[in-house]
């Protein structure tokens, strides 16, 4: 399955080329962020199709995920 | 800060000045003080525009210390957008400034005569006004280049741009920067239409001579400022994000969220976000040689702001907040920040409040005026604003002025007063704030935003109905509390997840007053001014019917949740009672 990909504001390099990544079926929010090697202490906002979500969150073919760092403004 | 500078422009023989002792008013700062002299002093039935609305202006409790982000000036009377109680809070100079030369508040009173335009200097030997009948019509910028010189760089200014002295309900009292620029704004509420309804163009605050307001107890303050400074640098939204991106970046997290209103709050994604994101806006502002971290007003040790150049590396603009980018970018279906740069600047020259004026372009593409996304055409319309046309005095009246003359529903606003960049069906907590809050809708009355979707001070679903009464009722309290102290309101996010920060900053008060005030207090505090911000509204006609979003938020669902705003109504009415 393929699904959409984001990283944003400071961890925006961990974005994969094309935003996108083919997974195999039952992957969590969790084995994506190990497979990218996002440094778990920096990631604050999981979003799952515009829904936040825990990491343990099992990904769907088509899923638009979110990633970002602790941000705030106003 | 002891005495308050009373300036009655109706007074026999040309406007008068008097100073006088702070008297019954000692003890409060900011919006406390500005709300308690206009629900004493302000007939709440009185026309906005009228000689007995007054214009209060004053810097918090803490403005002029060492305190660090202390720099926040509010401004309040009876709000002709609302024509309720309003604080309008600014960051920028002023605050400081004002605090050193001793003043507690300006206070603008009385009749103006209709004609002569004023222009008052205060300097450390006192307070001056002189006819200046010259400025007319000036811009903030062009009052700027005029007076630059005369207020230096230790000063500020505070001034109406056009809109003000055409007494448009849309319309700021413009603050300067450090760098003397007219780019911090009391935006809100059409706090400058008053100012220009006492004749009073310009404020010049010389600060030459003054010297940092000292604390009563030094060793005290002196800690907890420095424990607070720390609990500001070690929070990853105050110590990091801001500085580094500035509040635009929200823009993807909202639209992420699917709370980012779009098309006049039609849909909660904008395709083209990523186009006028924070990120994309700093890569840009760097790669043009402008800066990307930087501080409105000294002092500051987030520093959220920014210098945006265009191609040739000129100055344009400061960096646009996130309401602007959002006003007149997603919600205008506008993707281009270089037009967004430019309708900043149009407006802070003007002295126009970018959300009310990009709500107001919305509304007037709603109606067909112009199509989704024109933005040369919405350049035209502010240029409008402006300059004053029919057209343009219309919509310098705000969102629900415009929505009225073309005959549309659909006016994102409450109590007149147009909604910012969270759309309340997607993002619930923030709605019962925009429906509830004594200002008319306003994000920063109680920012839900921060626990509904950033996750910060705890975590409460953004879509459910459940608990969002209460979050914004404590975020109102808290916020009313720390608009009275001068600090930034972006302060919360370190304050909300970190006790000893928090504890820090009730330190700092008692260091620089004496006092051993404690949370309670503080929470006192806040619904003191609450409790006084209501009665004037009460007195002024407004009823439980006031407190609520317009029907259509409730009707239409909003995509990509499909949800509608289902805060009960009887909830809404709960919110201030304790």
């Amino acid at each position: 399955m393929i699904i959409t990909l984001n990283c944003f504001a400071s961890l925006k390099p961990y974005t994969p080329d094309g935003g996108t990544l083919e997974l195999a079926e039952g992957t969590t929010v969790e084995a994506v962020l190990t497979r990218l090697g996002i440094p778990q202490e920096e990631i604050r906002l999981i979003f799952v199709n515009s829904v936040h979500v825990s990491p343990d969150t099992v990904l769907k073919d088509g899923d638009r995920l979110g990633i970002f760092p602790p941000v705030g403004g106003g | 800060m002891d005495k308050i500078l009373r300036i009655d422009v109706g007074a026999d023989g040309g406007p008068a000045l008097r100073e006088e002792p702070v008297g019954d008013y000692a003890g409060i700062g900011g919006r406390a003080l500005t709300s308690t002299i206009v629900c004493k002093e302000v007939p709440a039935d009185c026309h906005p525009l009228g000689p007995e609305n007054k214009l209060v202006i004053a810097p918090g409790l803490l403005s002029g210390t060492a305190a660090v982000t202390s720099g926040r000036l509010s401004v309040g009377c009876k709000s002709p957008l609302t024509g309720g109680i309003k604080e309008a809070n600014s960051g920028g100079q002023g605050a400081q400034v004002l605090a050193r030369l001793g003043y507690a508040a300006i206070v603008l009173e009385g009749e103006w005569n209709g004609e002569d335009l004023y222009k008052v200097t205060i300097t450390k030997d006192g307070a001056t006004i002189e006819t200046a009948n010259e400025l007319k019509m000036k811009t903030n910028y062009q009052l700027m280049e005029k007076f630059q010189e005369t207020y230096g760089s230790s000063g500020a200014m505070l001034s109406i741009g056009t809109a003000g002295e055409m007494r448009l309900s849309n319309s700021t009292v413009a603050v300067t920067d450090k760098e003397g620029r007219p780019t911090r704004h009391a935006g809100r509420g059409g706090v400058g239409a008053v100012m220009g309804s006492k004749g009073v163009k310009v404020i010049l605050l010389d600060g030459a001579g003054t010297s940092m307001r000292q604390p009563v107890d030094k060793e005290a303050f002196s800690d907890a400022n420095k424990r607070f400074n720390e609990g500001l640098k070690k929070h990853a939204v105050t110590g990091q994000g801001l500085p580094t991106y500035g509040t635009n970046v929200l823009t993807n997290v909202l639209n992420e969220a699917g709370g980012y209103p779009t098309y006049n709050f039609k849909q909660g994604n904008f395709p083209d976000a990523d186009k006028i994101s924070g990120e994309t806006q700093a890569e840009l502002e760097i790669s043009r040689g402008g800066v990307s971290t930087h501080g409105c007003h000294r002092g500051c040790s987030i520093q959220c702001s920014g210098t945006f150049l265009d191609k040739d590396g000129n100055y344009v603009t400061k960096q646009p907040e996130y309401e602007t980018v959002w006003a007149h970018g997603g919600n205008c279906g506008i993707c281009d920040l270089d037009a967004i740069a430019t309708l900043d600047y149009l407006d802070d020259d003007f002295g126009l409040d970018t959300i009310e004026m990009g709500v107001t372009i919305g509304v007037a593409m709603e109606a067909g005026l112009l199509k989704f996304g024109d933005a040369d055409g919405a350049i035209k319309l502010v240029k409008e604003v402006g300059a004053g046309t029919p057209l343009g005095r219309i919509l310098g009246s705000g969102a629900a002025t415009a929505a009225r003359a073309y005959g549309i529903e659909k006016a994102p606003v409450v109590k007149g007063q147009g909604m910012p960049a969270y759309d309340p069906r997607a993002v619930k907590g923030i709605g019962v704030t925009y429906a509830t809050s004594p200002m008319g809708a306003d994000h920063t009355a109680g920012y839900a935003v921060a626990t509904n979707i950033l996750k910060v001070g705890g975590d409460v679903d953004p879509l459910s109905s459940e608990g969002q009464a209460a979050l914004s009722q404590n975020l109102q309290i808290a916020t009313a509390a720390v608009d009275s102290t001068g600090m930034c309101l972006f302060i919360a996010f370190a304050v909300l997840d970190q006790p000893e920060t928090f504890q820090a900053l009730i330190d700092i008060i008692n260091g620089c007053y004496g006092l051993s005030l404690t949370a309670d207090d503080v929470v006192a505090l806040g619904k003191s001014v609450l409790e006084k911000e209501r009665d004037f509204n009460a007195r002024a006609g407004f009823t439980a019917a006031d407190d609520r979003l317009p029907r259509y938020f409730r009707r239409e669902q909003l995509p990509p949740h499909n949800v509608v705003f289902d805060v009960p109504d009887q909830e809404l009415d709960q919110v201030f009672q304790w």
